[in-house]
């Protein structure tokens, strides 16, 4: 099959968005299809085979805050150039109700058109205004998906109608393997903590206050720290003799992520609420990390109920320290968890996803001749 | 005598002296009102027409709708009339906007920096050549973003003269202000081209014309 995604975000700037895009396209590609993205970005940037450059992106305000986006004519005639290059038999924009390159793609396409809604927006007075402009592009989408339950809601209550909800991918093979980081997991043990530090439903306190109580009991015990968030402040919160014991690495790239998950004996999710899906943990599950997890719903769910790692009463440090307690004690207990881990990931693997995404394609594809491009 | 004849002179006259100076600081007050009334009027009438613009299907849809929530989010600031000027009372109605400090200010300066990513495409003014209505159109935006500016410079030209009137002794010591609050200046950006593009230099360029 012939696929054009679209990305409204520039392809150079990292986002979750642009991320699922890229993903996606791979997985596509390993699928055997033919696709192409349009991403705005510098004519100068380097970019994947697979992504045409639509021009720079302007930063103007929108929606509160600024964004860089690409809009106007020129935007729309490089989209219709890919659009009529490219001949697909489907069209799959993203974040069609972004002001950029999807709702222009929507807006000078004719044919089978699928759309990801990624961002649950509450509905505002601002959409209220806009929705005249955004209907006639949008209602030419002939199916839709939503990355999360929140998404799709979003969808219904702007536009109506229904939508597929097909959850994030994570790039299993990519966390699969990695060397641990020099030194590390270390003859004591080592804890691990991916996440803000300063984000309190992500649970960073209840982790240290466990620590504390598995620290005065092994000496050697350590904990690995990353993600963003001020590392002087974190550590100013654990007790003066635990700080040497406590390593904060701060916002770190992608291929020392995956080092991360493969550095510590258990990894720690101690998080309080607000995960949708928690893509944290299904990437340390997909490193095959020994994982003690709050008892979310969202947790329990991808943990398939404790089986694929242990989960905690959410926000007891005590427990949390208990549990962890247990798996450094049994080495046999990790190895059963990794393994049990490795396996339950696998439904998030992108080729799974990219193949449900397929589904969609194929549901619109008969439906109507391949995409045309609209004399606009 | 004569002492109670001059100290009855020298009265009548300090009170001829502040009865002057009261008059003028009311003249004061009601050009303030004025300036901001034409102020409002300016304000209101330039996210009409970009409203208008957004509408009129001249422009593609992202575009529109770029302009459209910026008109949106101004329209909202201007109904709420909260934290007018100076940016001391809080958000700026039901916006839906960065709230905070700002008021009316932030999503006025919104809007005229999506006015000019509109305006600053290469070519945009080309594009539309030739399509019914769009010179007339642009050509109204323009003006009343020209409209902006003047009523803007003319309010805060008041404003400076009403706070520095009201900051003398005497006019604090007899509180011949009342308890009308001290005016604040309207802070946004309202040129259309930004620091660096052509045009710029001029108060009000003409990117339409």
């Amino acid at each position: 099959m012939r696929v054009g995604l679209v990305c409204p975000y520039t392809w150079d700037v990292p986002g979750g968005v642009q991320e699922h895009i890229m993903n996606l396209a791979e997985a596509l590609i390993d699928l055997g299809h033919h696709v192409s993205v349009i991403s705005p970005a510098d004519d100068d940037t380097p970019l994947p085979g697979y992504v045409v450059p639509a021009g720079r992106a302007v930063p103007v305000p929108y929606n509160g805050s600024v964004a860089r986006l690409a809009f106007g004519f020129l935007s729309a005639s490089r989209v219709k150039r890919w659009l009529k290059e490219g001949s697909f038999d489907v069209l799959h924009v993203h974040e069609p109700a972004a002001p950029s390159l999807s709702l222009l793609a929507c807006w000078v396409a004719d044919g089978p058109i699928v759309a990801t809604v990624h961002t649950a927006i509450p509905r505002s007075r601002a959409m209220h205004a806009a929705e005249p402009i955004l209907q006639s592009a949008l209602e030419k989408i002939s199916g839709r998906i939503a990355v999360s339950e929140a998404a799709r809601t979003t969808l219904v209550e702007h536009f109506g109608g229904d939508a597929v909800l097909i959850p994030n991918g994570v790039p299993v093979q990519k966390f699969e393997k990695a060397d641990p980081l020099p030194g590390w997991p270390g003859p004591g043990g080592a804890l691990g903590f991916l996440g803000r530090m300063d984000e309190p439903r992500k649970g960073f306190a209840i982790l240290l206050r466990a620590f504390e109580m598995l620290a005065a009991e092994r000496p050697g015990l350590r904990l690995l720290v990353a993600g963003h968030g001020d590392a002087h402040e974190a550590l100013a919160r654990a007790p003066a003799a635990l700080r040497d014991r406590i390593v904060v690495l701060g916002q770190v790239s992608d291929a020392d992520k995956v080092r991360v998950y493969h550095s510590v004996d258990v990894f720690c999710a101690p998080n309080t609420g607000g995960e949708s899906f928690g893509i944290v943990l299904a990437e340390a599950m997909a490193a095959g990390a020994p994982i003690v997890a709050s008892d979310l719903d969202a947790f329990r769910q991808v943990l398939r109920r404790g089986e694929a790692g242990e989960l905690f009463p959410t926000g007891n440090a005590a427990e949390l320290a208990a549990a962890a307690r247990r798996l450094l004690d049994q080495p046999e207990l990790r190895a059963g968890l990794s393994a049990a881990a490795s396996a339950a990931v696998r439904a998030y693997d992108w080729p799974i996803v990219a193949r449900d995404v397929v589904r969609v394609y194929e549901a619109v594809v008969p439906a109507a001749g391949p995409v045309a491009v609209l004399p606009r | 005598m004569i002492d109670a004849i001059v100290v009855v002179v020298v009265v009548a006259m300090l009170g001829v002296y502040v009865s002057w100076r009261a008059g003028r600081l009311d003249r004061l007050h009601a050009r303030l009102e004025a300036r901001r009334a034409a102020l409002d009027v300016a304000l209101v009438r330039r996210s009409s027409v970009a409203l208008e613009l957004a509408s009129s299907g001249l422009l593609d849809p992202a575009t529109s709708l770029l302009l459209a929530s910026a008109a949106h989010d101004a329209r909202s600031a201007q109904n709420g009339q909260a934290g007018w000027g100076g940016g001391h009372g809080g958000r700026g109605g039901q916006n839906g906007g960065p709230g905070g400090e700002g008021g009316q200010e932030l999503p006025e300066s919104d809007l005229t920096r999506a006015l000019r990513a509109v305006f600053g495409q290469p070519g945009f003014r080309d594009s539309l050549n030739g399509t019914e209505g769009a010179e007339e159109l642009l050509t109204e935006l323009e003006g009343a973003a020209h409209q902006v500016f003047l009523a803007r410079k003319f309010y805060n030209d008041a404003v400076a003269a009403t706070r520095a009137a009201r900051r003398t002794p005497l006019v604090r010591l007899l509180r011949l202000a009342g308890g009308a609050p001290l005016p604040d200046f309207f802070e946004i950006e309202d040129s259309l081209v930004g620091t660096g593009e052509a045009g710029q230099g001029a108060d009000m360029p003409h990117l339409t014309g």
